[in-house]
């Protein structure tokens, strides 16, 4: 089971008595789900359209792309690029280009950050080993959402294991429909304890594992073991998801450096 | 000295024997949101889907619910007026089981109650055993939708964000559970 497509576009009312008032008019939602890089990636489309094709090839698009990145980027599969560049069975050259693009970005995302984000990390005096896990999502999501974009006359949303983008595709007329996106309570899991409104954009949330840090503090090497979460909304997945992981590595810090230097982000702390 | 080895050692087990009792009664893996007596908001989806299974919509409980004061009354804040919302929000609510997701620590299922086109609870009705526990000593632990949100009528979302490490298997039984709403 790799994709699967539910459709869905009579039940917003179907329950209800007969004499409730019609639906108020507006486009239908068609939505596609894939199982791709470890997780559920949900497409949401907005259109007057449902039916045209043209949504499941820009679905598929995404799919695939994603499937590529998996593919590049993975740290799970050691038949990734990332994995056989690191155990020496890939030269640098034959790689993938964006194997080159990621580590820049990495790097990028290092300064910006003055080093609340780090994707090289050293386990007890070892080499230290290159981990892109932290950015990759963001950016990957965000690429492959830019091929909805493509298709006229639509608004979207993807939603991927807890990172969302939402945005138009070409000639959307009219203002821009909003979509609510719940931040899940990170002290009582499965609750929302806040929603962020918005037309276009992203959000990206960081928290700690309930049952030890998975995320690392790069100044220190240990593990921040904190409750709470981090959410940043703004208009790139990629540098939102980066933000987040900082704030919650320090949130003061990562506040002010975000204010002098990304300021179309938002910071939410829960 | 050995026999007060023993006895130590004897008391010891059966004092691990003691705590662990409870535990082990405890630690099924499924909790059906038994909390939701004591909320409203819940309860007003759980009166209409106890069976706990797919999207069983509780139309058919449309002879009970003559009044057509769906719209406004999902928005009413808090718990307090749990006894309104329940009644009027049966008449037009549908509940929606998401994907039972798998986790180290067993499975994981949310599932959501709509309303009038918006997502008036949430409702995890599969906690790995692990986290049993959290979710007992946390009276709130049966999800509700903050008081903020409901009160500015916003309590439907689309999506959902969260920690993927903190809980995955939540977010993404929560997101199928949205997907096939596709309010």
């Amino acid at each position: 089971m790799s994709t699967l497509e539910i459709p869905l576009r009579a039940s917003r009312h179907g329950q209800q008595p007969a004499q409730q008032p019609p639906p108020p008019p507006g486009p239908s939602r068609r939505v596609f789900v894939h199982d791709v890089m470890g997780t559920a990636v949900s497409i949401h489309v907005r259109t007057t359209d449902p039916d045209d094709p043209v949504l499941d090839a820009a679905s598929e698009h995404v799919h695939s792309h994603l499937r590529r990145v998996d593919r590049t980027l993975s740290t799970w599969r050691a038949d990734s690029d990332l994995l056989r560049l690191q155990h020496g069975e890939l030269d640098a050259d034959a790689a993938h280009p964006w194997v080159a693009e990621v580590t820049e970005l990495c790097l990028e995302a290092e300064d910006r950050t003055d080093g609340l984000f780090r994707a090289w990390r050293s386990r007890d005096g070892g080499r230290p080993t290159f981990d892109p896990t932290g950015l990759v999502k963001g950016w990957a999501v965000s690429a492959a959402a830019a091929h909805l974009e493509e298709v006229p006359g639509i608004a979207f949303s993807v939603g991927a294991g807890g990172d969302v983008v939402v945005g138009t595709g070409r000639g959307w007329d009219g203002p821009a429909p909003q979509w609510r996106i719940g931040i899940e309570d990170p002290r009582v899991r499965g609750r929302i304890a806040d929603v962020v409104t918005l037309c276009r954009g992203a959000v990206a949330t960081s928290g700690a594992a309930a049952r030890g840090a998975h995320i690392v503090d790069p100044r220190t090497g240990a593990g921040v073991n904190r409750p709470g979460s981090a959410t940043v909304v703004g208009p790139d997945l990629l540098w939102a998801d980066v933000w987040a992981t900082a704030a919650f590595v320090d949130p003061a810090r990562a506040g002010r450096l975000l204010e002098a230097r990304d300021p179309a982000y938002r910071l939410v702390l829960l | 000295m050995r026999r007060i080895t023993m006895w130590a050692a004897s008391t010891v087990t059966m004092l691990v024997l003691l705590f662990s009792y409870h535990t082990s009664t405890s630690a099924g893996t499924t909790t059906s949101a038994v909390a939701a007596a004591n909320d409203g908001v819940v309860a007003a989806g759980g009166s209409g889907s106890s069976g706990s299974s797919g999207s069983s919509g509780s139309g058919s409980s449309g002879s009970s619910s003559s009044d057509s004061s769906t719209s406004g009354s999902s928005g009413s804040d808090s718990s307090g007026s749990s006894g309104s919302a329940g009644a009027s929000s049966s008449s037009g609510s549908t509940t929606v089981t998401g994907d039972a997701v798998s986790t180290r620590y067993g499975d994981v299922q949310v599932q959501i109650t709509v309303a009038d086109g918006k997502v008036t609870a949430v409702d995890v009705t599969q906690v790995p055993w692990r986290d049993h526990k959290d979710q007992e000593i946390n009276s709130r632990a049966v999800p509700i939708l903050n008081e903020e949100a409901v009160s500015a009528q916003s309590a439907d979302i689309d999506m959902v964000s969260g920690a993927t490490f903190t809980s995955e298997g939540y977010i993404q039984s929560l997101q199928s559970a949205l997907d096939q709403a596709g309010l």
